[in-house]
């Protein structure tokens, strides 16, 4: 009996540590490392997420599989697509770790073609569109549908005879952008806002350029669709010579 | 908003414009008493809301003051008595599984599974609607809803703002539903 406890039980272990090359290189990118290596295991993260349990992962054990090399792991499970990268890991974490911006760094290790169809296909659409709309809505039709409500407005509405809609007007103060399902789905929301910014008497702007609000190629982590549509959306604004670029949410 | 925001610096893209959101410039009007909004309508009516804070607009970006206008505005508009927070909230609030893509990335179970704390957070609050400033949150919040069979409509809060000032027309009302379909018309 004594001699039994004193044994070593030689059990093939769970995870066989390797030098992960992924975490090596993700924190190549991140200022001070992005801390993760820094992770107490504490689980804060995880038992905070709500993505914690979905295909078997969560934020610690995605980051101790990272930490311990197991490249494979990381960057094949489909669990990346399943964080929302919304940061509340980061908030709760005591050393402030980076995990989503890990998450992304993972999303941009799949082969381009591999990722999510409807992520793809919106960041195609935004590169595709001169307003970078993701559900690829064309400018010229933004401008139709608004101009047509408001006529519809005034015509049916008391009282907003004043209520003004302009397009690509330079130097106004607000850049006003627009998530692409108001013009496409439902025109009428977008009535309620433009209502509020002729009332506090708001001097702003749609633009045909870079208009829509969404971006799905930051999403897909595709840093190079993200930058281009980032660069087309400050010039318009920028062109237009505007204060402020003014977000709808 | 984010990925603009944190784009320019991660680009290092020169520009000469600041970034706004328009829920500040809500609680600035507000206060500035340029819209004179009025929670008066749901004195004897009693409706109740909750309000979900979106992860790019509260923690991802301006954090806990952000959150704080957005609270003044939606008592503003619907009365401080009437408006049901969720727990955690602000900057320690749960995302409810609209953002990084979900929706369009077709692990639609998943994203429900996601949500599940969200959707047990609005129940819990027991509030008729629910107030999301974010179109992600928007639509994931609704799905949620809906999945579960349960009636609390979502709302924007342009909506809320321009019932209040009984300046809300009749097409634009698409997600009131019945019980503030026909209020202040």
């Amino acid at each position: 009996m004594a001699d039994a406890t004193m044994e070593t039980t030689r059990a093939t272990p769970m995870v066989v540590p390797h030098q992960s090359v992924f975490l090596d290189k993700v924190k190549e990118l991140l200022p001070e490392g992005g801390n993760l290596s820094m992770c107490l295991t504490c689980g804060l993260c995880s038992s905070g997420c709500p993505a914690s349990g979905l295909h078997d992962m969560d934020p610690r054990k995605f980051l101790r599989l990272c930490a311990l090399g197991q490249d494979e792991e990381i960057t094949s499970t489909p669990w990346v697509w399943m964080c929302t990268m919304c940061q509340r890991c980061v908030y709760a974490c005591p050393m402030a770790i980076d995990i989503p911006r890990l998450v992304y760094e993972v999303r941009a290790s799949w082969p381009r073609e591999t990722r999510p169809k409807g992520i793809l296909g919106s960041c195609e659409q935004a590169l595709k569109t001169e307003g970078n709309s993701a559900m690829g809505a064309r400018s010229e039709d933004f401008q139709f549908v608004a101009e047509d409500i408001l006529e519809e407005v005034k015509e049916t509405q008391e009282g907003w005879d004043d209520l003004a809609v302009s397009f690509n007007r330079k130097g106004a103060t607000y850049f006003l952008n627009q998530n692409s399902r108001e013009p496409v789905t439902e025109p009428d929301e977008m009535v309620p806002l433009w209502k509020i910014l002729h009332t506090v008497g708001a001097d702003w702007t749609y633009s045909t350029v870079g208009w829509a609000a969404e971006n799905y190629c930051m999403f897909l982590a595709d840093d190079e669709a993200w930058e281009t549509v980032v660069r087309n959306k400050a010039k318009a604004v920028d062109d237009l010579g505007c204060k402020y670029w003014l977000n709808t949410e | 908003m984010y990925a603009v925001r944190v784009g320019l610096q991660k680009f290092g893209i020169k520009h000469n414009f600041e970034i706004e959101s328009i829920i500040r410039l809500y609680a600035r009007w507000i206060r500035e008493g340029k819209l004179s909004v009025s929670s008066d309508w749901n004195k004897d009516l009693g409706i109740t809301f909750t309000l979900q804070d979106p992860c790019q607009l509260v923690r991802k970006s301006f954090g806990d003051p952000v959150a704080e206008d957005l609270r003044f505005v939606a008592k503003s508009v619907v009365g401080e008595e009437h408006l049901i927070e969720m727990y955690p909230n602000k900057s320690n609030n749960y995302c409810c599984g609209g953002g990084g893509g979900y929706l369009q990335s077709g692990y639609t179970e998943e994203r429900r599974a996601y949500g599940a704390i969200k959707l047990k957070q609005i129940l819990d609050t027991g509030a008729d609607y629910c107030i999301a400033p974010c179109h992600n949150c928007h639509s994931q919040i609704h799905d949620l809803i809906h999945h579960a069979g349960k009636d609390i409509p979502v709302v924007h809060l342009w909506t809320l703002i321009c019932l209040s000032m009984g300046i809300l027309g009749e097409n634009e009302r698409g997600y009131l539903e019945e019980r503030l379909a026909e209020l202040g018309l």
